[in-house]
This record gives structure tokens, sequence and C-alpha cells, in this order.
């Protein structure tokens, strides 16, 4: 187990270095000058070349990379173009506040998932079944921007039970462990778990139906295990790979939710990328993106590794 | 002595899309230890016995009746806990394919530990003793090592060795094995064989063989039992069989063996195929195929012909003198 983990770790560097290489370019791909944005439209020639030299902006991109990415491994991911701020400042202070949402929307959709799915797996072909799938399809389809917006004109609007906007009260990013800011929390964070519960329920469903069919659960039955015991072992089975689905959903939460963000106005990853792009803040879309592409490389990582401690079948060593 | 096992004008009839008589009226008796080979084609309603005996069948879709005991105890009037003590404690199967029969995701330990931790009470490090003597007894070298093994670390013959030490592990009156060796490599279906007779001899328990292979049946029974079309054509001892096989579907299966075939000579296989079970039969449903049918054997349900105890014939030429063939 433990060469495992080394071996994998491994690997992730090569996959880490990918990941720098491809945000670093696609933030030269797209289009604009990040400097047209900052500069006074009446600036000559030689104040825009001190800029782009002051940014490091004029040399060719190999040396930018090699010094964006030298900075990077000193934790320095250089500054805001828009605020000035430290970009490492920036970005985690909202990966926080994305992480917050996203383990928010986890922790209602994970559970509620996993025991939908079962209960249609169990009774497959019945009516809980058909209600569960007609639930989750639903889940599934509906726009999430667009059900955010429908929950705060019933919650917000017309009931007047729950804020709309922001983090906190006044719209301070700043967050606390009181009811006051959970309830900013809950309409994002509902809305945010629609989608992860139909496709948990819909794998969990398929995975336990599956292993229900199998030889074993008869063999379980036929040695006098009773119902209770069954569903151990068939969760003990779906475990790995329903496990490896949540973790990827997680990931999702996280970099996925930048409509959710932008329609609570909620001070996180996907809100400051949207705003980066918007003003072309080249160092802080850089940054932004790295982070939160390498989580995605550190959520595979754990997912692997969990599997692999689960499920005897894939290869430890 | 009460019988290890009567069943009495059992039927079972699935129903759903299509209605299947899987079992016709089909009644049977074992003594105590006594090995029986349950013989016939693939659909002749075997493994549905086996099933029905350990309550296996889905309930919603399965039509049962007639009764079954097994040591006075009546199997279709269990439920819930007395079902669960009954099921691997009293009776229990070894599954034709361990592949599939096993759980992927625990130790073969784990799954034997398991079942003596339901029957015995015992504790976990105790019942992982008894499993470790169960893979002595099914002889599994350096079995404290296969122990911690899971199943698809163990060969096709080790993880039946392992399904035998599990269905064996509380110690039942009666185990069913549904084609143990079927799945196997013909080498480790004869060692499979030869441990489940020296295990039955050893345990005592008695033991219904279903098996296609009239082969196997000889090998390891002492009493045969020949079904067809979900119901039992002939019974007796394995010599009779053998020897004065009295049913035309016997005598074809019998003819249709390997054994003493001369190179370049047509195999005597038996020609048509078995019935669809769509209604209840009401005559002899191995008629179309039997080369002796009369027309009376079209028209109503053979009658039972006894020569000897336990010994019957459903045929209505059983008694008429064997044609030499």
């Amino acid at each position: 187990m433990l060469s495992y983990l080394i071996r994998r770790l491994i690997l992730v560097l090569p996959v880490a270095f990918g990941v720098s290489v491809i945000c670093f370019l696609l933030v030269q791909i797209a289009p604009g000058d990040p400097l047209t944005a900052i500069m006074p439209i009446d600036a000559t020639a030689e104040e825009q070349a001190a800029m782009r030299a002051a940014y490091g902006l004029d040399k060719p991109l190999p040396i930018q990379y090699a010094v964006w990415i030298g900075n990077l491994v000193q934790g320095d991911m250089g500054k805001s173009i828009a605020s000035g701020r430290p970009v490492a400042t920036e970005v985690f202070g909202a990966v926080k506040n994305s992480l917050l949402l996203a383990a928010s929307a986890a922790v209602i959709a994970f559970p509620i998932g996993v025991f939908l799915g079962f209960l249609a797996g169990y009774f497959q072909e019945s009516w809980v079944d058909r209600c569960v799938t007609a639930l989750s399809i639903t889940g599934v389809s509906v726009p999430n921007y667009w059900l955010g917006i429908v929950l705060v004109i019933i919650f917000s609007v017309n009931l007047g039970w729950l804020p709309s906007m922001g983090a906190g009260p006044g719209g301070s990013g700043a967050w606390e462990w009181d009811w006051l800011h959970v309830r900013h929390l809950v309409l994002p964070a509902v809305t945010l778990a629609v989608v992860p519960i139909g496709i948990v329920s819909r794998t969990v469903r398929a995975l336990s139906g599956d292993i229900l069919t199998q030889d074993f659960v008869q063999a379980l039955y036929a040695k006098g295990m009773s119902r209770v015991d069954v569903l151990r072992h068939v969760a003990r089975n779906a475990a790995a790979t329903a496990l490896s689905v949540m973790g990827l959903q997680l990931g999702y939460l996280l970099g996925g939710s930048i409509l959710i963000e932008t329609v609570f106005n909620w001070p996180g990853s996907g809100f400051l990328l949207s705003n980066a792009i918007f003003q072309r803040d080249l160092p802080l879309l850089q940054g932004t993106i790295l982070v939160l592409a390498l989580f995605f490389v550190a959520m595979n990582l754990i997912v692997d590794v969990v599997q692999a401690a689960i499920d005897p079948r894939i290869q430890r060593t | 002595m009460t019988k290890l096992l009567d069943i009495q004008n059992l039927s079972v009839k699935f129903s759903g899309k299509r209605n299947v008589h899987a079992i016709n009226d089909v009644s049977l008796a074992m003594e105590q230890g006594e090995t029986l080979a349950l013989l016939g084609e693939s659909g002749s309603g075997k493994s549905v016995t086996l099933k029905a005996l350990l309550g296996l069948l889905p309930p919603k879709r399965t039509r049962i009746d007639g009764s079954m005991r097994v040591n006075g105890t009546d199997v279709l009037s269990l439920r819930g806990k007395a079902l669960r003590k009954y099921r691997g404690g009293e009776v229990s199967m070894v599954f034709q394919e361990p592949a599939l029969a096993l759980d992927p995701v625990y130790t073969v330990g784990h799954q034997i530990a398991e079942s003596v931790m339901r029957h015995k009470g015992l504790d976990k490090a105790n019942a992982m003793s008894v499993a470790l003597d169960m893979l002595d007894r099914v002889r599994i070298p350096s079995a404290n090592r296969r122990l911690h093994s899971y199943p698809h670390e163990l060969s096709g013959g080790m993880r039946q060795r392992v399904m035998i030490a599990l269905a064996l592990a509380c110690r039942p009156r009666l185990l069913l094995a549904d084609e143990p060796t079927t799945a196997l490599d013909a080498t480790v279906q004869i060692q499979i064989l030869l441990l489940l007779r020296e295990l039955q001899k050893e345990f005592g328990m008695g033991v219904i063989f279903v098996t296609h292979d009239i082969g196997v049946a000889v090998e390891i029974s002492e009493r045969v039992a020949v079904m067809y079309a979900g119901q039992i054509v002939e019974e007796g001892t394995t010599r009779e069989i053998i020897n004065d096989a009295r049913h035309p579907y016997t005598r074809g299966l019998l003819a249709a063996n390997l054994h003493d075939v001369a190179r370049g000579t047509r195999l005597n296989a038996i020609p048509g195929a078995p019935p669809a079970l769509d209604s209840a039969p009401g005559a002899c449903s191995f008629a179309p195929r039997c080369p002796i049918a009369l027309p009376a054997c079209r028209a109503v349900l053979p009658p039972v012909f006894a020569p000897g105890p336990r010994r019957r014939v459903a045929c209505l030429r059983a008694t008429e003198p064997i044609a030499a063939e």
C-alpha cells in the first residue's frame, strides 16, 4: 500500500507540470491585452512599453513561464493587475469560500444521493424506483442557475426567509460560524446540491441494482445472512465506484459553481474567475485556474488511493 | 429415525411474462447420510429443486405447492430468524460458479467466519480459527495464508474448495451441490469430486449432487434420481440405474456417454429438445423424443411403476422386457 501511495504521488508531478503549462498557455491564447484594461486610453507607446516591461510581458513566452513557475514554487503568484493585491491572497480567500460552499453542497447531496440510489436499486422496477429516477433526472436536467433564481424568488423575495446575496451580513466576505452567516449559505448550497444528488443517486442505483443480481447475493442468503448483512455486502461492493464518482463531483462542485456563485454573489473562486476574465486580469486568472486544476488533480489522487484501499481487486503493489 | 429429506408432490410455477411450470409433482425422499445424484439436462428443474429447498426462489413470482421436510421441519413454513438458522445451519449449498458465488471484496476467511459467527454464536477470533480449520479440511495448502486471500487471488479449484469449506463450516445435515464441478477444468473436477466424497464420509452429512454428467453421478452417489421436464422419471440405486435403466430417457443418457465409443462412429445423442414448460404436462413429457412411444404415451401421464423398494420408473412401457439394442 505504501509503495502504491508513493508511486501514485510521483505520478502527480508530470500531471501538475502539464496542468501549469496549459493554464499558462490558455490565458495567452485568449484575445485581449491585459494592459488596455489598466492603461489610460491616451497612453503613449513608450508608456505602454514601460508598463509591459514592468510586468515582464515583453519577454518570450518560455521565459515568462519560467519566471511565473519559479515565483510560484516560492509561494509568489504575482500581483493582481486590477486590484494590486497579491494573487495568492485573493485566490486562497476565494477558494476557501468556494470550498465551504462545495463541501456544504456535498454534505447535503451525497447522503441523500446514496440513500435514494440504494432505495431505487433495492426496489428496482417498483414505484419507489420510478419516483427516484424521475427526481434524479429532473435534478440533472434543470439548469441550476435557473433553479437558484427560482429559489431566490420564493425564499428571499416572496417569503423573506433567507438572504439571496453574499456570504455574510452586509455582503461581507469574512466567514464566521454563526446563524447570520450560515443562513447565507443555505440557498446556494441547496441549489448546488441538486445536480450531484441526481448523479450520485443514478450511479448508486445502477451499482446496487447490478450487485444485487450477482450470484454471491443469493449465496449470502443461502448461508443464512439477514437482509441487513446482505446490504452491508452490497454497500462494500459499491463503495469503490460510488466514492470515485463522489470525489469527482466534489471537484466539479468546487470549480463548476461559477454560475451559482454569480447568481448568489458568493465571493468564491468562480466569482473571482469571472471577474478576472472581464477585467483581463492575467495573473489572477492564471492563479485561479491553476489552483482549481491542482485541486482536481489532488481530488483524483485521493479517490484513487481510497479506491485502492477499499477494493482489493485494484492492484495495490 | 426421521428422514433427512421428504419432498411430497412438489410443484413450482413461475409467473411473469411467460409462465413456466418448472417442477411438476416431484416426490423424493432421502435417508440420513445418503448421497443422491439429481441427474438431468439444463432446464429439467434440478437447480430449481435445490433453490426451493433453501427458500431462495423469488417469492413474488413463484408459486410453490406440495411439501418439503428436512429432518421433520416443514421448509415452506419457515420465516425470518428460523429460516436464517436453517439456511447454512441445517442445509447449505455449494454453487456452480465459485468465482461468482463468493463476495469479491471480502477475504475468504471473513466469508467463512461470518457464517460461523451467525450460526454458532462465536466471536470473530474463534470463528476465524474455525475458518482456518475448515480450509485445512478441504486440503488448501498453506491455509493460514489463504485465509486472508481475496477470491480473485485463488484459482478456480481453490475457490470451489473455499466454497465447500464455507458450506460445511456449520456442519449442515444436508449439503446441496449445484453442479459444483461444471465450471472447473477436467483434472480439477476429479479432485473436487474425490474431496466431496471424502468429506461426506468424514462429516456424515447427506448430499444432493446436481449434475448433467452421468459419469459424475456414478462416481459420487449411491442413489440416482433422473429428472426430465420438472419431473422425476426414474429413481434407484446407482447400480440399478446403470445396469437396469428402465426409462427410455435414462437409457438415452447412458447411451450418449462418450465411453466405449468407437472412433468414427456417430455419437448416440437423444434427438429433439426438451419441451417448453408453458403448461403443466398432461402426458409423458418425453414422448415426443421417445423411440418407443405409443399413442397412449401422448394421451395420459405415465403410471409410476415400482419394481422394488425405493425404485420407480414413470413410463408406460417400463414393465416390458427391454428390446436388445
